[in-house]
């Protein structure tokens, strides 16, 4: 047999540093989570209550809840989902299932790639200018909702595209050879078993869209109101402004009242993302291939 | 040039002169024969000899792949298969059984009755009955009779097999092609496919394509050889086995001098 000779223990040298070396990467990327999450609670736990969950902001937001805020997001989410869920899906299953690799199919994946790398504030612009002015639908919910939704269009794309892909092609063939149209196929064996990877994606696209900021402020969110809004056509806040605005607008704002509504959109964000995983997880163990 | 054995049943599938392409690249050329009615036609040859793609384009699945193409005449039912407007019509008549077994992700029970539901039939009891039937046809009903609910993607590699070849017969075809189904089959379960066959020749037409040259003389009446994308030679099994080869290559290949 072969002795332990000298560039065998420097092998076994090397991968444990190695080893220690990813491990302390990995420990470093956690760090900041935790932190956050630490100080949110920390800080901010001790404000959240019912109480504060559902009543209007007073004196000057100085005090008080933050419910039109998160109604208000409630509000923008759903609508951006109504938007880009539908859209979204449709191309994707039209660029998994139906397109053929001409160079039309490549410009529009180049479009989608490029529109995930556009910043969020300069969706706003867009959307100032495209939903605001041009459509005349002012600043509402729904000039701010399409805006999101434009946004979160993307992802929704490429999270479906995938989840399609994921099916086996030897899945559709035997479908095809049967007889069945792309349709049938897809209606009885592709999407049955894609949904659960399209709505992982959809959640962790609401998850998103509550938090971003910038493509609502100038497109449908307020800075303070004290109503609900009636319609889509109105104004609304959100919580993601309404951070914004305690945080670095109005003076003599309680520090742990910003906390208290940072800890509350985090806690919907990782609500949400946490309710993903479980699903993920869930239909993992009823995977059926 | 090659023979054309005699064979009195009518003909179900004349094949004459074909070619098939990949973009610019040939697979297969000059394909000529002839498949009869209640006829076991082998198909045997190497890897990459183009068998395959033979099979694709006789159900039209070249439609999918705009890079592939063929020329010549495929005739199926007396009518040639480009001409064929409805390919979905085509394709049910065509049964595939694939190399490797694909349980769709269903119940057993709904992957046989996938295909008679995308025909338009809805009765449950009429449901029931293609089901039962298909699945016995296939020589897996006793097993799978009490499990009819769980997942047919979980059955062994066997019972998959003897599944694609229910779903396949529940789809009604009077032709099926099957493409090297024993590769991931137990040698049992193989035996027992066999015999399924031989019983399912008194009703259609069936080509199967083998790599094992001793399937195709157990269930073959006539069978051609595949080589490089050509056909060498093609005669009645028991001939070509009694060693009545005019090609050399073809000596070669069933006594396993290559494979």
């Amino acid at each position: 047999m072969f002795g332990a000779s000298a560039l065998n223990i420097r092998n076994r040298k090397v991968e444990g540093l190695f080893r220690v070396l990813f491990m302390l990467m990995t420990g470093l990327l956690i760090l900041p989570v935790v932190i956050i999450l630490a100080i949110l609670t920390w800080k901010g736990g001790s404000v959240v209550d019912l109480n504060f969950l559902f009543t209007n902001p007073t004196e000057g937001m100085t005090s008080g809840g933050i419910f039109p805020a998160l109604v208000g997001t409630i509000w923008l989410v759903s609508v951006a989902l109504l938007f880009s869920v539908p859209l979204g899906v449709a191309a994707a299953i039209y660029l998994s299932e139906y397109a053929r690799d001409t160079w039309f199919t490549r410009i529009i994946n180049l479009a989608i790639i490029n529109l995930a790398g556009v910043p969020s504030i300069v969706h706003a612009l867009f959307g100032v200018g495209a939903f605001v002015l041009f459509f005349r639908f002012g600043t509402s919910i729904l000039a701010a909702s399409l805006t999101l939704g434009i946004m979160t269009l993307p992802v929704v794309i490429v999270s479906t595209r995938e989840s399609l892909q994921a099916v086996p092609m030897a899945f559709r063939e035997a479908c095809w050879n049967m007889g069945a149209t792309k349709w049938q196929t897809i209606r009885k064996i592709v999407l049955p078993n894609s949904i659960s990877g399209i709505l992982t994606g959809i959640i962790l696209e609401v998850s998103r869209t509550a938090g971003e900021t910038a493509p609502v402020m100038f497109t449908g969110a307020a800075f303070f109101l004290p109503k609900l809004p009636q319609s889509i056509f109105d104004q609304t806040m959100a919580m993601s402004l309404h951070l914004f605005v305690i945080a670095t607008q109005v003076p003599g704002v309680p520090e742990n009242l910003s906390y208290g509504v940072a800890f509350v959109l985090i806690a919907m964000v990782l609500t949400m993302n946490s309710l993903s995983i479980a699903f993920r997880v869930y239909l993992r163990g009823r995977k059926k291939w | 040039m090659i023979s054309f054995p005699h064979n009195d049943n009518p003909v179900k599938l004349e094949v004459k002169d074909v070619a098939v392409r990949y973009d610019s690249r040939t697979v297969l050329s000059g394909i000529t024969f002839n498949v009869h009615e209640h006829e076991i036609f082998g198909i045997i040859g190497p890897a990459n000899s183009g068998k395959t793609s033979f099979l694709k384009v006789l159900n039209r699945m070249d439609i999918f792949n705009p890079a592939m193409s063929f020329t010549g005449g495929i005739v199926f039912n007396g009518k040639d298969i480009r001409k064929w407007r409805n390919v979905y019509s085509l394709r049910k008549r065509i049964g595939v059984v694939f190399p490797l077994p694909v349980g769709l992700p269903l119940t057993v029970y709904e992957n046989v009755a996938l295909a008679p539901r995308l025909a338009g039939v809805t009765r449950k009891t009429e449901l029931d009955i293609i089901v039962e039937r298909c699945l016995a046809r296939a020589a897996l009903w006793d097993e799978v009779k009490d499990r009819l609910d769980s997942l047919g993607s979980l059955l062994s590699g066997g019972q998959q097999q003897r599944l694609t070849i229910a779903r396949a017969l529940s789809q009604d075809p009077e032709m099926l092609m099957l493409d090297e189904f024993s590769i991931a089959v137990d040698p049992v379960t193989t035996m027992r496919i066999e015999d399924v066959l031989k019983e399912l020749k008194k009703e259609m037409s069936i080509i199967l394509v083998t790599n094992l040259v001793q399937q195709a003389r157990r269930l073959a009446d006539r069978t051609a050889f595949f080589l490089n994308g050509e056909v060498v030679e093609m005669g009645v099994t028991d001939d070509l086995f009694a060693g009545l080869v005019k090609d050399q290559r073809t000596r070669d290949y069933l006594d396993g001098r290559f494979g």
